[in-house]
C-alpha cells in the first residue's frame, strides 16, 4: 500500500500541470487583456485544487475499474465465439452511454427552439418536449449502432477509412437537402455524445477484441469506435431533421 | 466559513449524484450482460468495483472544481472580451476588431483539450499499446493545437458570418487526402481523436464563446450561428493527428536514409 503512493502523488503532480496552462491562460487575458481583477482568487486556487484530486482519480480508477472491466468483457465475448450477443452487448452499451447524457439533453433542448423558431415544430411546450426527446433517442439508437458496427469492423478487419469516408460523403450529400437550421445542430451533436465514462470504456472494449482475435492489430484495428460514435449522430440528426 | 463549507458539501452531493446517474445505464448494461450473457464470474471484482468508485469521485470533483473555478470566469471572459464595448469599433465592424477573441478561443481550445480526461484515457492506452511508439504527450499537444486552430477559425465564421458546412466539407476533404498518405497505424487514433475532444471541460466554455460572439456580432442569430463550434473542435483534432504523424514518419525516414 506504501508503494501505491508514490504514482498517486506522482500522478497528482502530473494532474497539475495538464491544468496548468487552463489557469495561466485565464490570468493573463483576465488582468492583461481585460485589466481586470481576478474576482474571487479564493475560489479559483481551491477550485483547481478540488479539479486536480478527481483529474487524479479518474485517472486511478481508469487504470483500475473502466480499462480492465472493456478489456475483460472483449476476451469473455471473444472466447464464448458468440458474434449476435457481442453485436447485442455493443449496440446497449452505446445506446445506454447516451440516451442519459447530459451534454446531449441540453443540445436536444436547443434544438427545440431552433427548431420551434423556425416553424419547423409548433411554437408549445408540448411540441418541444417530444421534438427534443425523439432527437436524443435518435441520437442514442445511432451511437449504439455506431458501436455495433465498429465492433463488426474489428471483428471482420474492415479498413476503417473504407467505412468513415464513405460516412463524410453521406454527411456531405445531407448537408444539401437537411434543413439549414438543423445543420448546425448535427454538426455539433456528433461531438457531444462521446462522454468521459464512455470514452475510455469502448476503448478498452475495441482494443481488447483487436487483441484477442487472431490477425488483427490493436493498434490498427482496436481504435476507431469513438469515430463512428461521433459520426452517425450526425448522419441521423439530419435525417431527423428532414424527416419531421 | 461554515456556510460556504455546507454550501460545497450540499454542490458536491449533487454532483455525486449527477455522475451515479451518469454511470448507472453503463453499470447496468454491464452487469446485465456479465451475470446473464458471459456468465462467468469477475476476476477481481472487489478491485473494480473500487475503481468505478475512483472514477464517480474523479469525476464529481473534476466537475465541482471546474463550476467553482473555471466556469464562472471563463464564461465571463467569453462575454467581456465579445461585448461591442470592449471591441470598440468604428462604426463599421471588420473581422480584425476581433482579433482578442481568436486569441482566446485559440488559448482557451488548446489548454482546455490539454486537461480534458478522456483524452488522457485515450493517449494513456495509445502509448501502452502501441510499446511507446506513440507517446502520450506529443500526442495531446497535437489534438490541443488541432482543437485551438478549428475553435479559432469557428469564431473567425462566426464573425464573418460564412457558412458552416463549407468549413466543414473542405475539413473532410482534407482528412481524406491526408488519409491516403498516412501511416495505416494512426489512422484509427487520429479518427478517435475528433471525438474525445469535446465533453466536460471544453463544451462548456467553447458554448459560452459561441453563444457570445452570436449575441454580440451585429446580423448574427445566436440560435442559428453559435452552433458549430464543436464541430470544429472535432474535425481539426483529426487534421492535426494525421499531420504530426506524417511529419514524424518523415523525420524518421529522412534519419535512416
Amino acid at each position: 500500500m506504501s508503494l501505491a503512493r508514490i504514482p498517486f502523488l506522482k500522478q497528482l503532480i502530473s494532474s497539475f500541470f495538464d491544468l496548468a496552462p487552463i489557469l495561466a491562460v485565464v490570468t493573463i487575458f483576465q488582468l492583461l487583456v481585460i485589466r481586470q481583477p481576478i474576482p474571487d482568487l479564493t475560489s479559483l486556487l481551491f477550485g483547481t485544487l478540488l479539479v486536480v484530486v478527481g483529474l487524479t482519480f479518474f485517472v486511478q480508477g481508469l487504470e483500475q475499474g473502466l480499462f480492465p472491466i472493456g478489456e475483460s468483457m472483449a476476451y469473455s465475448f471473444a472466447k464464448k465465439g458468440s458474434l449476435m450477443w457481442l453485436l447485442i452487448f455493443a449496440f446497449s452499451l452505446g445506446f445506454a452511454t447516451t440516451v442519459a447524457e447530459p451534454a446531449l439533453i441540453a443540445v436536444g433542448d436547443e434544438a427545440a427552439k431552433v427548431a420551434a423558431q423556425g416553424g419547423m415544430i409548433e411554437n408549445n411546450d408540448q411540441s418541444m418536449k417530444s421534438y427534443a426527446l425523439g432527437l436524443r433517442l435518435t441520437v442514442a439508437f445511432s451511437v449504439g449502432l455506431a458501436i455495433l458496427i465498429g465492433v463488426l469492423r474489428i471483428i471482420r478487419g474492415w479498413p476503417l477509412p473504407y467505412l468513415i469516408i464513405p460516412g463524410y460523403i453521406g454527411i456531405m450529400i445531407m448537408t444539401i437537402f437537411a434543413p439549414a437550421e438543423i445543420v448546425g445542430i448535427a454538426y455539433d451533436s456528433g461531438g457531444v455524445t462521446t462522454s468521459t465514462i464512455t470514452v475510455p470504456l469502448v476503448t478498452a472494449l475495441g482494443v481488447g477484441l483487436a487483441s484477442s482475435i487472431k490477425g488483427r492489430n490493436p493498434m490498427v484495428d482496436g481504435f476507431g469506435l469513438i469515430a463512428f460514435a461521433s459520426l452517425t449522430p450526425m448522419i441521423f440528426v439530419m435525417a431527423y431533421g428532414m424527416i419531421l | 466559513m461554515i456556510d460556504a463549507l455546507i454550501n460545497l458539501w450540499v454542490q458536491f452531493s449533487h454532483a455525486m449524484m449527477a455522475t451515479a446517474r451518469d454511470i448507472l445505464p453503463i453499470a447496468a448494461t454491464i452487469i446485465g450482460f456479465q451475470l446473464l450473457v458471459i456468465r462467468k464470474p469477475l476476476k477481481n471484482p472487489k478491485k473494480i468495483a473500487i475503481g468505478f468508485f475512483y472514477v464517480m469521485i474523479g469525476i464529481a470533483l473534476f466537475l465541482e472544481g471546474l463550476e467553482l473555478a473555471l466556469f464562472p470566469l471563463g464564461k465571463l471572459m467569453a462575454t467581456q472580451l465579445t461585448d461591442p464595448e470592449f471591441i470598440n469599433a468604428g462604426d463599421v465592424l471588420n473581422w480584425k476588431d476581433y482579433f482578442w477573441v481568436y486569441l482566446f478561443a485559440f488559448c482557451i481550445g488548446f489548454s482546455t483539450t490539454l486537461a480534458e480526461p478522456s483524452l488522457l484515457a485515450v493517449a494513456i492506452k495509445a502509448q501502452e499499446i502501441s510499446g511507446g511508439a506513440i507517446k502520450s504527450w506529443p500526442l495531446r499537444l497535437a489534438v490541443s493545437f488541432g482543437v485551438a486552430f478549428g475553435i479559432a477559425l469557428g469564431a473567425y465564421r462566426i464573425v464573418i458570418g460564412a457558412d458552416l458546412y463549407l468549413f466543414i466539407i473542405t475539413g473532410y476533404i482534407i482528412v481524406v487526402f491526408q488519409t491516403i498518405f498516412s501511416p495505416k497505424m494512426i489512422i484509427g487514433l487520429a479518427y478517435d481523436s475528433g471525438g474525445v475532444t469535446t465533453s466536460t471541460v471544453t463544451v462548456p466554455l467553447v458554448t459560452a464563446l459561441g453563444l457570445g460572439l452570436s449575441s454580440t456580432v451585429p446580423g448574427r442569430n445566436p440560435l442559428l450561428d453559435g452552433f458549430g463550434l464543436i464541430a470544429f473542435a472535432s474535425l481539426f483534432p483529426i487534421i492535426a493527428v494525421l499531420a504530426y504523424a506524417w511529419f514524424a514518419e518523415h523525420r524518421i525516414k529522412r534519419k535512416t536514409s
